[in-house]
């Protein structure tokens, strides 16, 4: 079954007309993914074409959703507007709403994830790679990729990999494919200090997935998702978890490259996470490049 | 982004926060007319303090031996003196580093007769996405180990985002810190200022430590906030004019804004093998493997997803400005970019650095066939890894010899 998405999910996408949101739209569709509408106010009743696809563009999500039936979406749009954007999809009833854009201020997600609860959507991100279910074809093509994740390295499979970043998302990933392991769903929650779905909001849905065998959750300093998500793995986990804490060598005080990416008043650091880890039975890959190979090893 | 005390304090003032007197000076006959002004209308004490964004100013040393980057002065002249001793000085303190930091302006300001000392913050608490105010009894010294040691001692007051700071809230931080009649009406209306500044400005976070009660020259108590700390969300400052106007060059690493103006994330570290990698969570890992293997990191650098040519030959030229580098580990998982572009670029980047010391590359990703051809054929004496593990452990070989 995957999580959150599958090949069927039907995707809008948020600022598909900008340079970054077009891009990543004609590699979803290559992908084989059901694009079926795009939005970008003003642009309404024009066409994004590629390959052979003709996807209509709205004016607002909310037209877009009646028209194609689309439930959901991959936000695009520039920082200063991307919260108003999230919004409106969860105006729009959209189950799903995945917000690729980096910068956003926390101020504004601080607003957004308060405006947003009691609803049904779901955010994922913002600053994230976004969501890939590898397909069955070649390349696992025919899978649904929102956001901006290379498809091809992914293999439909039993794997959930769940991480703060893109490049070490795809690390995991090519790690796994490499050694012929597939994935049900990889899940990128983002770098920012505020978002939407949070590690353990991931590894819940991964362990009620029958299709998911073994997890993989990558962290990285800063916050306490991970520790929370531990703790919950300790008691109700029933599936071989192995992970990776990026940012040991990261000096305190120093912002390293992701917003939430930050040591501060002793809290966050990758000793409290990788011990919080050990406590709750996850398997510690020693580098980035034994991720798979200590997953494998626990399965 | 951070500002300096001073700067903190104007925002402040700006929400009806008190502070003490004073004036931000450049020159010594700027603090001499301050400090002037200061006892002109009867205050008995001024302090002279170095505006520089790292803490633990009062202990620190100057290079040239004078001792504490904040003091206190009974006179005018004396305040002058220790103004001109500070300026164009290089104040190390424990939070600078060795190569400490130049004192460019200090703050001339009256020193307040002091009966009580609080701490107070506001910052996110991002366990629930919102903002946190926490305020202590045991003001003026290090949190952290306040709230290690004595964790009860800390009150934390969150705040509905939709709603703001509510009155009552003031009120219950008051009677918590103790604070009783018109001071707890003074220190309620102080929280809610500081929160709206927090809110307003974008800000990651405010602390006033020490947040006081002074005693006026009119002998009645007051809530002062004697010292302010204020950090900004970068992702934000596009929205402010007037706190970009504050950003201070001067306290930044010249390299990391070198970096900066190529879109490049570079942060210098101690180590002395230099890492060029795409993507925040692969060069925080690329770091933490050089680690693991033995050495140690001479930086971090996230080129992000794009690496061109000109990027790469900026990379490089930052990378070997720092004299501790004996290797340069270049890990890329080009997902999306293609790795013969990449290749390319950094075989450009070698030529025109005429780069000498050793660089192992490590090329995974899109096209990487071709990739690893571009530098195969390229006549360059490069090492490359098969996999992450692969090419760290050869780039730490490489310092070890």
């Amino acid at each position: 079954m995957a999580i959150l998405v599958t090949p069927q999910t039907k995707l809008l996408v948020q600022g598909i007309t900008g340079e970054f949101g077009a891009r990543h739209t004609k590699l979803s569709l290559d992908y084989g993914t059901q694009v079926v509408a795009g939005v970008t106010p003003g642009k309404g009743g024009q066409f994004f074409e590629h390959g052979g696809h003709k996807v209509p563009i709205f004016d607002t999500v909310a037209d877009a959703v009646k028209q194609t039936g689309a439930t959901a979406s991959a936000v695009f749009v520039p920082p200063p507007f991307a919260a108003d954007a999230i919004l409106e999809g969860v105006d729009a009833g959209l189950d799903l709403v995945v917000a690729i854009t980096e910068g956003i201020p926390v101020r504004d997600m601080v607003r957004t994830k308060q405006a947003m609860a009691g609803s049904k959507t779901r955010l994922i991100g913002p600053n994230c790679p976004g969501i890939v279910t590898p397909g069955t074809g070649k390349d696992s093509h025919g899978g649904c990729r929102i956001g901006i994740a290379p498809g091809y390295i992914h293999k439909k499979g039993n794997i959930g990999v769940v991480s703060r970043s893109g490049t070490l998302t795809y690390e995991a990933v090519w790690q796994l494919t490499s050694r012929g392991v597939g994935q049900s769903t990889c899940v990128g929650i983002g770098g920012d200090p505020v978002n939407g779905t949070s590690h353990l909001d991931v590894i819940k849905l991964f362990n009620a997935d029958p299709e998911t065998t073994g997890i993989i959750m990558i962290g990285e300093i800063g916050g306490s998702a991970e520790e929370e998500a531990a703790e919950w793995i300790a008691q109700h986990c029933k599936k071989p978890v192995a992970g990776f804490i990026a940012g040991a060598t990261a000096p305190p005080g120093r912002r390293m490259g992701h917003a939430g990416a930050i040591v501060s008043g002793g809290k966050g650091t990758a000793e409290a996470k990788i011990a919080a880890f050990k406590a709750a039975g996850i398997g510690i890959a020693a580098t980035p490049s034994d991720m798979a190979d200590t997953l494998l090893k626990m399965m | 982004m951070n500002i300096h005390e001073y700067q903190a304090k104007q925002l402040l003032k700006q929400y009806g926060v008190a502070v003490p007197p004073g004036d931000a000076c450049k020159t010594v006959e700027e603090a001499q007319a301050a400090a002037a002004k200061i006892f002109a209308v009867g205050n008995k004490l001024a302090v002279v303090k170095s505006q520089i964004h790292a803490g633990g100013r009062g202990k620190g040393v100057f290079k040239d031996g004078f001792k504490g980057g904040v003091k206190l002065a009974k006179s005018a002249e004396e305040a002058t003196v220790h103004a001109k001793a500070m300026l164009g000085n290089t104040l190390v303190t424990k939070q600078t580093g060795p190569d400490g930091r130049v004192v460019s302006t200090v703050l001339v300001a009256a020193a307040e007769d002091i009966k009580k000392e609080f701490y107070l913050a506001v910052l996110l608490d991002r366990a629930n996405s919102r903002p946190l105010i926490m305020a202590s009894t045991e003001g003026g010294v290090d949190i952290e180990e306040v709230a290690e040691k004595t964790p009860e001692k800390i009150i934390k007051e969150h705040v509905d985002p939709a709603m703001g700071f509510q009155p009552w809230q003031g009120r219950k931080i008051a009677a918590a810190l103790g604070l009783k009649g018109d001071l707890a009406s003074q220190a309620a209306k102080l929280f809610a200022g500081v929160y709206k500044a927090w809110w307003e400005a974008d800000a990651s976070m405010v602390e006033i430590n020490p947040l006081c009660v002074c005693v006026g020259a009119d002998g009645k108590e007051k809530m002062v906030a004697v010292d302010a700390k204020i950090g900004l969300d970068d992702n934000a400052l596009y929205r402010h004019k007037d706190i970009q106007e504050m950003r201070d060059l001067a306290e930044e690493s010249p390299l990391e804004i070198e970096a900066s103006k190529f879109n490049l994330n570079y942060i210098k570290l101690d180590g002395s093998i230099a890492c060029l990698v795409n993507g925040a969570g692969l060069a925080m890992a690329t770091m933490d493997i050089i680690q693991h293997y033995g050495a140690s990191p001479a930086n971090f650098l996230d080129v992000g997803g794009g690496a061109s040519k000109d990027q790469v030959t900026a990379a490089f030229k930052i990378i070997l400005s720092d004299p501790a580098v004996k290797a340069i580990f270049v890990n890329i998982f080009g997902g999306i970019m293609d790795c013969n572009v990449i290749a390319t670029g950094i075989v450009a980047a070698v030529k025109e650095t005429g780069l000498t010391l050793p660089l192992v590359v490590r090329l995974e990703g899109n096209n990487v066939v071709a990739g690893k051809k571009t530098l195969a054929e390229s006549g360059l004496t490069l090492i490359t890894g098969d996999s992450m593990a692969d090419a760290a452990k050869k780039a730490v070989a490489t310092v070890a010899k």
